[in-house]
């Protein structure tokens, strides 16, 4: 498939998995390869976490955007910022004509209190700033990092319940527009990501399930990340493979060898185990991007994830992957 | 590597041993569950009686303890603990916020029609399942129960997934504070007579409410803060008991970590929060570590970087592989190892465990076994 095709397939893609998956390395790395097919693309981090500011070396996010990729040279250019559910109320109460009431709100602490009293309120005004985006066209392309698993089915799912629990008013209308926004194909997508773990494995399946089901909205293909690369020749023992070679081992060496040979195939077999069960129970296309072996993920293995995605993508078979 | 030969430095077998209640924190998706299982089951096996209280566990645990599912009460796990004259017991539990919080209501109302009345508010319903804390709220509140209104020896609780330690410590206090809130004594002025200016001011705030969200979401509120007049006093006391538990010296701060650089900051951040409380950590279980392979005797030396270089001179052949998956090994290790030498240095003198990624799912009481004695020190590292 054409990744510019690819990428633009919907305004919106929302990154969702579960907590320790590279949900954040895999949102940044689809953000840089939009960027790579010329699309101006927007980063949208929720829940005041740091993971990108630390991975492009720059300072903490904020609301007002922050340039991630200088557009130019074929890039599009990737921005980023956070989105809390106090700016993005001001805001839109500001845009529709009601300062004087959002300061009000805002000021007395009416907002918690609402929020508490309609829980999703909050998860609707952080759509809504999305969905705004999206309309704006100030960007082909917003990218949502969205809260982990659990909550973001919740998160996803509000707007059907806000639209039932508030019948009047701003937040109802808001309700009703993210919905539009959900349900529509052609403006918004989910791409789950995983590990090819036993847990996170059955967490994307049930969440698959109940945000098509639930919530009626479109995933994308399946982003399985940190998948170790296949090593053929730990098949053959170390010290047959170092005859071959006509290489000598140290003492102890042969040892050493083995046991980090057997792992790494252990570990491989786990993995496989997964994708295969991945496949079987979830019909989706997958997206395979590879362990990286190191605990701080830089722009540099930003970059590198977004040309491997970008390969797996043109990967992606032309018709009905992303429909 | 975590017996310490240095006098005066505490074992993480001598924590658990001294502890009452265990509670284990750090951030989503670094094993909490599992490692809060394993030191519930290790205390049983020693002959203590135990129970885990877990949040939102992977089906898996549940099956790996040998129970169909788990439940908002303890059901016992069999064990060796079953012999005649062991003395341990272990049994093991899965927190539903919204039962532990009707349980609370029940508690605390005056009678019962006070309660049917709260129970049935629309306001009450969703504050029970989406108040933000109310699951810290009744994961603290639950462990309150099971260490002082139970029989056990040692309490161990998993936390919810949350970034801000606080929410667990904090917890107790917020529904307090909450029904307590300003607002509320705007809302309900009205009814109490207040004087005409805040009046005034109540009404046009509500008037304000009122336009952004529909007047009936008000109604609720007034409706069940009403309700709760007069069970403030109870809550609070209750808070401050759970408080107090959390800062007792027989109780145990755990803070689980995997090596990653965002998950040893979030446990950075823990141990700060925890500390500004008065609350040390008492050990640092680093889960998920990757294994060095490092040669016993020493003799097969070298950094991540030298493997990487034999690799490539044999490039092509099977033994260039073995190299390569060694130096994966030792690149992540190294980089591992140098993450968490800040994060040990800061909850020093607290032990740290580092429990290796394990090449099997954990799938049965045995795995966690396993896992144990590589957590009690007894696995020879």
């Amino acid at each position: 498939m054409d990744p510019e095709q690819f990428f633009t397939a919907s305004g919106v893609i929302i990154v969702a998995g579960k907590g320790g998956v590279g949900k954040t390395a895999v949102a940044s790395a689809l953000t840089t390869a939009a960027s790579a097919a010329g699309l101006r693309t927007v980063l949208i981090e929720l829940e005041g976490k740091s993971g990108i500011a630390s991975m492009f070396g720059v300072e903490p996010l904020r609301f007002d955007e922050q340039v991630l990729i200088e557009a130019g040279d074929g890039q599009g250019g990737v921005t980023a910022r956070t989105i809390t559910p106090d700016e993005a109320l001001v805001n839109y109460l500001r845009e529709h004509g009601l300062s004087r009431i959002s300061n009000r709100l805002v000021a007395s602490g009416a907002v918690e209190l609402v929020s508490t009293a309609v829980p999703g309120i909050r998860d609707i005004l952080v759509l809504g700033e999305v969905k705004r985006l999206e309309r704006a066209g100030e960007y082909d392309l917003v990218v949502v990092d969205a809260p982990a698993a659990g909550h973001a089915i919740s998160f996803l799912r509000s707007a059907a319940g806000l639209v039932d629990a508030v019948s009047v008013g701003p937040i109802n209308s808001q309700a009703r527009e993210v919905l539009a926004l959900l349900g529509d194909p052609r403006r918004c997508r989910v791409l789950l990501v995983t590990a090819p773990e036993e847990t996170p494995v059955n967490e994307l399946i049930e969440t698959a399930y109940s945000l098509e089901d639930e919530v009626g909205l479109t995933l994308g293909p399946v982003v399985v990340n940190g998948l170790l690369e296949e090593l053929p020749g730990l098949e053959v023992d170390p010290v047959t493979a170092a005859a071959d070679a006509g290489a000598r081992l140290l003492e102890g060496e042969a040892e050493v060898l083995a046991a980090s040979s057997d792992f790494r195939r252990a570990r491989r077999a786990l993995q496989d185990a997964q994708l295969d069960r991945l496949a079987m129970e979830l019909p989706l296309p997958q997206l395979h991007l590879p362990f990286m072996f190191t605990t701080d993920l830089d722009a540099h293995d930003v970059h590198h994830l977004s040309e491997v995605l970008w390969e797996r993508v043109e990967a992606l078979p032309t018709v009905g992957s992303s429909a | 590597m975590n017996r310490s030969d240095a006098a005066g430095v505490t074992t993480f077998s001598e924590v658990v041993g001294s502890s009452h209640v265990v509670v284990c924190c750090g951030s989503g998706g670094v094993g909490k569950t599992t490692m809060a299982a394993v030191i519930a089951l290790r205390a049983a096996a020693e002959g203590r009686r135990t129970v885990v209280v877990t949040i939102d566990p992977a089906r898996r645990l549940a099956d790996a303890l040998g129970l169909a599912e788990l439940t908002n009460e303890p059901a016992p796990i069999s064990g060796p603990w079953d012999e005649p004259g062991h003395g341990g017991e272990m049994s093991a539990m899965m927190l539903d916020t919204k039962a532990t919080f009707d349980g609370l209501v029940q508690r605390y109302a005056a009678d019962s029609e006070q309660a049917e009345r709260i129970l049935a508010n629309t306001f009450y319903e969703n504050i029970s399942g989406a108040l933000s804390g109310t699951q810290e709220y009744m994961a603290s509140e639950k462990l309150y129960e099971l260490a002082v209104e139970g029989d056990y020896d040692l309490v161990v609780v998993d936390t919810p997934p949350t970034r801000n330690a606080l929410d667990f410590i904090d917890a107790p206090q917020r529904l307090a504070h909450f029904l307590d809130h300003r607002l509320y004594k705007v809302f309900m002025a009205p009814t109490r007579g207040f004087v005409k200016a805040v009046n005034v001011a109540a009404q046009a705030l509500t008037r304000s409410i009122a336009k952004v969200v529909g007047a009936e979401v008000i109604g609720d509120a007034i409706a069940f803060f009403g309700a709760f007049e007069g069970m403030e006093s109870g809550f609070q006391e209750r808070a401050s008991h759970v408080h107090q538990l959390l800062r007792r010296s027989d109780t145990a701060f755990v803070l689980v970590a995997s090596p990653k650089s965002d998950t040893v900051a979030e446990a950075d951040y823990f141990a700060t929060e925890l500390a500004g409380h008065g609350i040390g950590v008492r050990a640092l279980v680093v889960n998920r570590m990757q294994p060095a392979f490092a040669a016993t005797d020493g003799t097969v030396a070298g950094g991540a970087a030298a493997i990487r270089a034999r690799a490539a001179s044999l490039e092509g052949t099977a033994l260039a592989d073995h190299y390569t998956a060694l130096a994966d090994a030792r690149q992540l290790a190294e980089g591992e190892e140098g993450h968490l030498s800040g994060l040990a240095e800061k909850v020093a003198p607290a032990p740290v465990v580092r429990v290796p990624v394990q090449a099997v799912e954990v799938t049965d009481l045995e795995h966690l076994d396993a896992l144990g004695e590589i957590m009690f020190g007894d696995a020879g590292n």
